[in-house]
């Protein structure tokens, strides 16, 4: 049995009179890569605030690499250095180079020095091929470069579990495969990452699971093949007849 | 369409050739007048005497300009604490949590207190009061209470400048700086409080200019600065023209940082906003 990274339990949120979160159990195991699908407003983003603790919950427990983090008396800011978030807008920091955007949580969290802190952020940039941009400014690169850098940004701290919420969402058409090519080579070097989207191929290619979530519940769960080819819930089967309908599937 | 083209092509437009001419004249025929309406005033001569005599002007200039060293100083000095002071309060109003109410009801109670009171007040009541505690030693420079109420009155002003550039930084530039792990003060310190700024230096300047003129009222408890010079001056020339003078240098030093912040806000009109976020 593989070891677990992520174990939600009876997960509840609210904002207000409003549920989005109704009770969500979900395990990922290590290495392992989930995927969320759903229609908007389903609570997959809000799950993946609650995980990396943006989002206080109203009940459940959630519990990474074997600690629960949701407990009393949990340090939020130790907790988070191991759960890596990339965000829809990139939410770089715009007064800063692409360098300083890396180093800043390695440098100023983890203490690292800088010329080791460089030299690693400038190691990530080669490997995904943003080198030369080390020294731009967020608004000197494109979209997709821009959601690049901040992947990098999130790995800069060597994160457990990564969480990715809708990455490609903001970003013109032919800059998505760049993205998602960055996520695949995670993928293939066994970072453990639970995965909002609304690109099913990409799911069905990339994930080892795919969860359905319809207000705010996963209403089904399985592989990628299993759902997306051969949905056994009503919901499902609608929610892909109208993805289908839009033409991305 | 093609017409109007052609025309501009030619030569200026007679559009604009006719809107700069009526311009022209009615801004002379305004000004012509109001200058002919004063000139002709059945009292000019005796304003012109004590008002505007070259003679007086160029006799109390050096000494004005020597005092005017003092408001340099006052200013100077009170403009660094002002721009500290000024973000402690605007980070401690800002502060979320039950635990911090204490601090957000007095960084709010100081702001609305100290722009409620009027700044000359505030300089009365250091210059005299304190002195009048008997703890200090009573021959203290009053400069120094000068500096402590210009400081009291302008951090509250700035305060509020830094609360809006603080404010105007989208919530996810701190959820992003947390979701790394930095702490409260970090995501202030090196994510927020730095893109705030940047977009508050325009009316940042604006208090500066209010500031720097604010320090004529510091010669009301007794400091010779450049007012106190000029008043003391016209009242031994029996001419006010040394007020005039006073006039004249805070025109030449102030007028050149309002075009400075004019040039900043069309600046940032023109280019994307400072700091924004994608």
């Amino acid at each position: 049995m593989t070891a677990e990274a992520l174990r939600i339990e009876g997960l509840h949120k609210a904002f207000g009179e409003l549920e989005v979160l109704r009770g969500i159990d979900l395990v990922v195991a290590e290495h392992e890569v989930v995927c969320l699908i759903g229609a908007s407003g389903s609570g997959k983003s809000t799950l993946l605030r609650c995980v990396n603790l943006l989002e206080t919950i109203d009940a459940g427990r959630i519990v990474v690499e074997g600690q629960d983090i949701t407990a009393d008396g949990v340090h939020l800011d130790r907790v988070r250095r191991h759960i890596g978030i990339v965000f829809q807008a990139f939410n770089l920091f715009p007064h800063m180079s692409v360098l300083d955007n890396i180093t800043l949580a390695p440098r100023r969290v983890l203490k690292t020095p800088q010329a080791a802190a460089e030299s690693q952020a400038t190691g990530l940039l080669e490997r995904f091929g943003l080198a030369d941009k080390r020294n731009e400014h967020p608004d000197r690169l494109s979209g997709g470069q821009q959601q690049r850098v901040a992947i990098v940004r999130a790995l800069a701290m060597k994160p457990d579990l990564l969480l990715l919420d809708e990455v490609t969402s903001a970003l013109d058409p032919e800059l998505v495969a760049e993205v998602l090519n960055v996520i695949r080579e995670l993928a293939a070097s066994g970072m453990t990452m639970l995965i909002a989207t609304h690109e099913m191929g990409f799911a069905r290619d990339i994930a080892d699971r795919v969860c359905f979530l319809d207000a705010g519940t996963i209403v089904e769960q399985g592989s990628p093949g299993q759902i997306l080819s051969d949905p056994q819930e009503a919901r499902t089967r609608q929610f892909l007849q109208r993805i289908i309908e839009a033409g991305r599937l | 369409m093609t017409q109007t083209v052609r025309t501009r092509r030619r030569g200026p437009d007679p559009r604009a050739v006719r809107s700069s001419a009526i311009a022209i004249v009615s801004t002379v025929a305004v000004f012509g007048l109001v200058g002919w309406v004063v000139v002709h005033a059945p009292g000019w001569p005796e304003v012109q005497a004590s008002f505007f005599n070259a003679q007086v002007f160029w006799e109390s200039l050096p000494g004005l300009l020597n005092a005017f060293v003092v408001n340099i100083q006052l200013f100077m000095i009170a403009e660094v604490f002002v721009l500290a002071f000024g973000l402690i309060l605007a980070i401690m109003r800002g502060l979320a949590g039950p635990v911090f109410l204490p601090l957000r009801i007095m960084s709010n109670a100081y702001t609305d207190i100290f722009r409620a009171i009027p700044g000359v007040l505030v300089i009365y009541l250091l210059g005299f009061g304190i002195p009048g505690l008997g703890l200090i030693d009573p021959r203290t420079d009053q400069r120094i209470f000068g500096i402590a109420a210009l400081t009291l009155v302008y951090s509250a002003y700035v305060s509020e400048v830094y609360r809006a550039g603080i404010e105007s930084i989208h919530p996810s530039q701190e959820a992003a700086a947390r979701s790394l792990g930095l702490s409260r003060f970090q995501a202030l310190r090196f994510v927020i409080v730095p893109q705030a700024v940047r977009r508050v230096i325009p009316p940042l300047l604006n208090d500066f200019i209010g500031l720097q003129k604010d320090t004529v009222l510091v010669s009301f408890i007794g400091v010779v600065e450049i007012f106190r010079y000029a008043q003391i001056k016209s009242a031994a020339t029996y001419n006010f023209t040394p007020l005039m003078g006073v006039a004249l240098v805070f025109i030449v030093v102030t007028i050149p940082l309002i075009h400075l912040v004019d040039w900043l806000v069309a600046r940032d009109r023109r280019g994307a906003p400072v700091g924004s976020t994608r």
